[in-house]
C-alpha cells in the first residue's frame, strides 16, 4: 500500500525533529531504538501525536500498530498536548492509604479534571505516579516539578491557584 | 564451530511417569505427546508462544514458584506435576477472572460452540464465578468490510496479534494501554476498515479463541467457524520451527 523510502522526511520543518533523528541515528535506526526515540520526541515536543508515531515508526521499520501500542502502554508517553501546568499526584500503595483519592476528587471538583486530562482552557493537565518513590511523605503531589510531601487537599488547591494565577 | 545446536535426548518424569524428549522441546510439548492433558488457551500450534493466560502452568520440583509450561524447556531429571489441587485451584481463578473482566455470556455469542474459553471452562468444572462482572463498555470495530472486532469478548490471549505479525507479516493489530483498559487496535487505533496494511487475511478470525474476532455474514449464535489447523500447517511450510 505504501512505499517506504529509506530515510522518511520528519512531518515538519520544525527544528525539534534534529534531536529525534539524532538518537534514532545513534541507534542504527534498529527497531528496538523505539522507546527511545518515542522518549526524544516526547522530551522535545510535550507529547506523541500521528505523525510523530508514524514519522518514527516508519523510520525505524516498526509496525504502526507496535509503536502505538508501546505509546499507551508507558505512563510516561502523552498522546495528546500537555497543558501549561502539571500536577502529578501519586497513586502508589501509601500514599493511597493516606488518602491521595481526596486529592483527586478535590481537584476533579475545582478543575474538572480526571487523570490523565487536561483542563479545556489548557492550563493544567493531571497526571498520576504509580508511587514517586517518597512514600515517607505520602500523600505526596508535585506541582511543576516542585514536590508537595504530606500535603492536604487545601495545600494543593492553594498551591495551583498561585501557579495557575500567579501571586494573589 | 558448527551453527546448529546439538539437540540432546533427555528423560523426565511427568506426574511419575518417566518420558523421553529432545532438549529443545517444551513442557507442553511433551507432556501432549505422551496424552498428558495440560490446559491451554493463548498457546496455538504454529505460533510462538507468549505465556499470557497461565492456565498452562505446573508445579516442577525444586522450584518454588509455577512455571508455564509452554514457555519452559525440559530438562534432564526434570519432575513436572501437571495435575494437582492447588493446580487446579489456581487454573480455576484464572477462568474466573477471565469471564468476569469482561462480556463473556456465551447464549448471545457467534462463538458458542467453537469457543476456547467456554470449553475450558466445561473441561476444567468451571460453573460459576465467585466475582462480579466487570461489564467494560468497550466500542465494537465494524467498519471492516469483512470482519468485526469485538473487545468486549476479547481475553487479550494476542493469537491474532502474533498471527497478524509473524505468520501474515502484516502487524495490523496490536494491543495498546496496559491491565483491564488493554485492547486490541489495528495501526494507530483507526478504524479497522481504513486499515493500510491489513491484508484482508482472515487469520486473525481463524485463531481467536473466543467471539472477539468474528466474519461478517455469520450473525446467529454459534455460527462463528475456525479453521485452526491451518496456523500449524503454514508455519510447518515455512520449515520454520516457531520457538
Amino acid at each position: 500500500m505504501y512505499q517506504k523510502s529509506k530515510f522518511p522526511e520528519p512531518p515538519t520543518d520544525d527544528k525539534r525533529w534534529h534531536s529525534v533523528q539524532v538518537v534514532m541515528r545513534k541507534h542504527g535506526r534498529s527497531p528496538h531504538a523505539l522507546i527511545e526515540s518515542l522518549h526524544a520526541v516526547q522530551d522535545a515536543f510535550g507529547y506523541l501525536d500521528r505523525d510523530a508515531l508514524t514519522y518514527v515508526a516508519r523510520s525505524l521499520d516498526v509496525p504502526l500498530s507496535k509503536a502505538y501500542g508501546v505509546a499507551t502502554f508507558y505512563q510516561y508517553f502523552t498522546l495528546k498536548p500537555p497543558g501549561q501546568h502539571k500536577c502529578v499526584v501519586c497513586t502508589g500503595t501509601a500514599c493511597y492509604i493516606k488518602g491521595m483519592t481526596e486529592l483527586l476528587d478535590a481537584l476533579k471538583e475545582k478543575y474538572g479534571v480526571n487523570v490523565e486530562q487536561t483542563t479545556e482552557d489548557g492550563t493544567l493537565t493531571l497526571q498520576s505516579a504509580c508511587c514517586i518513590g517518597t512514600c515517607g511523605l505520602a500523600p505526596i503531589a508535585t506541582v511543576d516539578g516542585e514536590d508537595l510531601g504530606k500535603v492536604s487537599k487545601e495545600e494543593l488547591l492553594a498551591k495551583l491557584e498561585e501557579v495557575l494565577h500567579g501571586h494573589s | 564451530m558448527s551453527s546448529v545446536q546439538s539437540v540432546q535426548i533427555i528423560t523426565l518424569t511427568i506426574d511419575g511417569k518417566p518420558v523421553g524428549a529432545s532438549s529443545d522441546e517444551t513442557v507442553l510439548d511433551v507432556a501432549k505427546q505422551n496424552g498428558f492433558f495440560i490446559p491451554t488457551l493463548c498457546f496455538l500450534e504454529g505460533l510462538i508462544p507468549y505465556g499470557a493466560c497461565r492456565l498452562c502452568l505446573v508445579e516442577v520440583k525444586g522450584s518454588n514458584r509455577l512455571l508455564p509450561a509452554c514457555m519452559t524447556k525440559v530438562a534432564e531429571g526434570m519432575e513436572v506435576t501437571t495435575d494437582s489441587e492447588k493446580l487446579r485451584s489456581y487454573r480455576r481463578w484464572i477462568l474466573e477472572l477471565l469471564f468476569t473482566e469482561r462480556n463473556h455470556v456465551c447464549s448471545v455469542c457467534v462463538a458458542n460452540g467453537f469457543c476456547e474459553l467456554q470449553s475450558m471452562a466445561e473441561a476444567l468444572g468451571m460453573d460459576h464465578v465467585r466475582l462480579p462482572y466487570l461489564h467494560p463498555q468497550f466500542s465494537v470495530d465494524a467498519t471492516h468490510d469483512r470482519f468485526v472486532s469485538d473487545n468486549n469478548r476479547c481475553i487479550l490471549c494476542s493469537r491474532c496479534v502474533r498471527v497478524c505479525s509473524d505468520i501474515e507479516g502484516a502487524h495490523t493489530l496490536d494491543i495498546m494501554g496496559r491491565g483491564i483498559h488493554a485492547r486490541i487496535v489495528s495501526d494507530l487505533d483507526d478504524a479497522w476498515g481504513n486499515s493500510p496494511t491489513c491484508t484482508r487475511c482472515s487469520k486473525c478470525v481463524q485463531v481467536c479463541p473466543t467471539g472477539a474476532i468474528k466474519e461478517k455474514g455469520r450473525r446467529s449464535v454459534g455460527e462463528k467457524f475456525k479453521r485452526r489447523d491451518l496456523i500449524a500447517y503454514i508455519a510447518k511450510l515455512r520449515g520454520g520451527e516457531h520457538e
